[in-house]
């Protein structure tokens, strides 16, 4: 396919460059098409296509089990929860009530998920602005949540844990005393992450008063997650329509008002905060009883549209089914959060320089695949 | 006592039995050369395995260990891959320049090495004008970055290259004035001298609050002219790939690379002889032996080294229009306020001597 800059009249001083796709800050194949002066942004414009995989279109060819197991490689960060995303939208099309274990369950891990996929984004927000030691820390930390999926589901990254109907198996006997460990753990280790970033000085003369985005912005463009929150909008879709067990936990949906890369910043740590106080609320009080209802073999919806969102670490995905009812969907769409909040980048990023466009992108934390499905 | 000199007059003498006088300036003249080439490899090779170390130990891993005691043959095993991978580059590179652009790097690396007083009589060049020849002589080195990322095609090595320039230009002026303080109280440019005035304390304690000013301007600006973080801008791998040398493969990217740990030693060793009294032991305790210097010059440069190290793996980088700012609106006009305050000092006699 041909490139082609549309309406791009360049100026005599102006020149362009490729950043990306295989550019270290955009961390897949995301390539940008950058229109600068000297080092200040005129304009971006994402290309996007290097990692398409048509997964929408191979979800009209399978079978609502197998559609579940697609979702993962999406955003493979969030894993669990876009997996929850699709069984949430098939259960409440059937109206099918999951026993309250599988809700308990599934809302642990979707918060274990969150922190994991925070504590990489830290550490790779640090690298970005220059701190290469962050990465190494997230990483460190991220890794006991890892061993905790793999103990679970066998999987570390594209997890197959959810299944429409409730869980894959009931969880390892271990699971309990080891998340507790890890919440042991992370509490004295997320203080850390301020004394090495947030409180350095360059880091938020980098960030300050960057790639600001106005609650108003915000809105018109979609954003959701916590690039959303960061401009003072609340679009916390476990606040505002909760699903699985999160109606059972009190916690603060993270806002802050700057609408710039440190309020971002700042919702993210305050979310593993959260984060962990979920998870403390609900890991002693695991209901007995089944991890599954039993379901047909082969799952048919009903005639209709179905519609569900969940809140990823991303932001909000939204799942929307058409059924003709026979064993596959007619049409299946998903609203990544990725995709909407990279289309504000050229938004907030012109006038900025090439350092600034790379914090605002680690900001947004872009996972590529999510983007192009 | 004084082995390395005996050792060195012995050679004289033999020398001076079988050929003429010319021919033995020459040899001696090669085999001081050699021996600089061996120390500049050697150290440039170690420095990166400190660095990887260092690295390691700040970012919870071990690190190289496995070429090697401890992994000490690691960079030797780098360098050896290195030598033998292809020379690549891009076509439409202007080759002559583009060729040029790591001698002058490392040239100018190699002969600011050269006047170092390492001790007493370890020290291959002392000349009158020892700060002055390496502030002069470390100027050099930008001419080898601009030109080989303008030389490369690259769009990306281009702006590392304007970005180092503008860098390196700026904070020279710092380093010039910081060490220019401090020449205030020695009165000389002479680094032998001015290891020598230091036997009654160490220029940051003779020259107290403004030498210690000077010192902080000083890493600062040291740190930043060899294009270390937070200061590297030049290379910003999350911005700009690789920067100037995106487009340098095999050995002269090696070049590239060692010049700027032989850079940040040389950073380290001028602040060494300038504010910590160079090869001179702490309230000469081993001053009976003089050879120890080497020790106690290299101990404290090291130290130093390790410093700026700290500062790379805990530090996000600036941005370059901060750093900008820093030094133009902030570092030079401190440095110039302190000139004058410790003019005063000097002029009051109001520094600190035992």
């Amino acid at each position: 396919m041909e490139t082609t800059i549309v309406n791009n009249n360049f100026k005599s001083e102006e020149y362009f460059i490729n950043m990306g796709p295989q550019h270290p800050a955009t961390h897949g194949v995301l390539r940008l098409l950058l229109t600068i002066d000297g080092e200040i942004i005129k304009k971006v414009e994402p290309d996007l296509g290097y990692i398409h995989r048509s997964i929408e279109k191979m979800c009209e060819r399978d079978s609502y089990q197998q559609i579940v197991h697609l979702t993962d490689r999406m955003d493979y960060l969030s894993s669990h929860i876009n997996n929850e995303a699709v069984c949430l939208t098939v259960e409440n099309a059937l109206e099918l009530e999951v026993p309250d274990r599988v809700k308990v369950i599934r809302t642990i891990i979707g918060e274990l998920t969150r922190i994991a996929s925070h504590t990489l984004w830290w550490g790779v927000m640090g690298m970005d602005v220059g701190a290469l030691t962050t990465y190494f820390y997230g990483f460190r930390d991220r890794e006991m949540i890892n061993d905790i999926f793999e103990e679970t589901c066998g999987a570390r990254l594209t997890m197959n844990y959810n299944i429409p109907g409730g869980l894959m198996h009931d969880v390892h006997p271990n699971f309990v005393k080891r998340v507790k460990e890890f919440i042991t753990h992370f509490r004295i280790k997320l203080p850390e992450y301020d004394r090495l970033l947030t409180g350095n000085v360059i880091f938020q003369k980098r960030t300050k008063g960057v790639g600001v985005l106005t609650r108003e912005d915000a809105i018109s463009f979609g954003a959701s997650g916590p690039v959303g929150r960061g401009s003072n909008y609340s679009c916390d879709v476990r606040k505002h329509h909760p699903y699985s067990a999160i109606d059972k936990v009190t916690f603060n949906e993270a806002i802050k008002t700057e609408g710039d890369c440190f309020a971002r910043y700042q919702v993210r740590i305050q979310e593993m905060w959260e984060s962990m106080s979920i998870i403390e609320q609900l890991i002693d009080k695991i209901p007995e009883g089944d991890y599954q209802v039993p379901t047909n073999a082969v799952i048919k919806l009903p005639k209709g549209e179905f519609y569900q969102k969940v809140e990823t670490a991303r932001g909000e995905l939204g799942v929307y089914i058409i059924s003709t009812g026979t064993k596959n969907p007619y049409r299946m769409k998903f609203r990544s959060p990725g995709l909407s909040n990279l289309s504000l980048l050229n938004h907030i990023s012109i006038g900025g320089k090439i350092g600034d466009l790379v914090a605002t992108m680690a900001t947004l934390d872009l996972v590529i695949p999510d983007i192009d499905r | 006592m004084n082995i390395p000199l005996s050792i060195a007059n012995n050679i004289h003498n033999w020398l001076l039995n079988i050929m003429p006088a010319m021919a033995v300036g020459i040899i001696e003249m090669a085999l001081i050369a050699l021996a600089y080439l061996t120390l500049f490899a050697v150290l440039g090779l170690y420095l990166v395995l400190m660095e990887r170390k260092v690295a390691a130990w700040f970012q919870l891993r071990i690190g190289p260990n496995r070429v090697g005691f401890h992994g000490l043959l690691q960079t030797m095993a780098d360098a050896l891959k290195l030598v033998s991978k292809e020379l690549t580059g891009t076509v439409k590179a202007d080759k002559f320049l583009y060729n040029l652009a790591p001698y002058f790097v490392i040239i100018s690396s190699l002969m600011a090495l050269a006047v170092f007083p390492f001790t007493k009589d370890l020290q291959a060049f002392d000349i009158n004008i020892g700060i002055f020849f390496l502030i002069a002589i470390s100027s050099v080195g930008v001419i080898g970055i601009l030109l080989g990322g303008w030389s490369s095609n690259n769009k990306f090595a281009l702006i590392g290259a304007m970005r180092s320039g503008v860098q390196t230009i700026s904070y020279e002026l710092s380093i010039g004035l910081s060490l220019l303080t401090m020449i205030l109280i020695t009165g000389s440019l002479q680094l032998s001298e001015i290891i020598e005035v230091q036997k009654n304390g160490w220029l940051i304690v003779q020259g107290h609050i403004p030498a210690i000013i000077a010192f902080m301007i000083y890493m600062i600006a040291g740190t930043a002219e060899t294009n270390r973080a937070p200061f590297d801008m030049v290379e910003a791998e999350s911005e700009l790939g690789a920067g100037f040398h995106t487009e340098y493969s095999g050995m002269k990217f090696a070049y590239f690379f060692l010049a700027e740990f032989i850079n940040m030693f040389i950073i380290a060793a001028i602040a060494t002889t300038v504010f910590f009294g160079g090869w001179l032991s702490p309230f000469g305790i081993t001053q009976s032996i003089p050879w120890l210097g080497v020790f106690w010059f290299l101990a404290k440069t090291f130290v130093l080294v390790f410093l700026m190290m700290w500062f790379r793996w805990t530090f996000p980088r600036l941005r370059v229009d901060q750093l900008l700012t820093l030094e133009w609106k902030y570092l030079l006009p401190i440095n110039l306020v302190n000139i004058v305050i410790m003019a005063v000092i000097v002029w009051l006699n109001f520094t600190i001597q035992f």
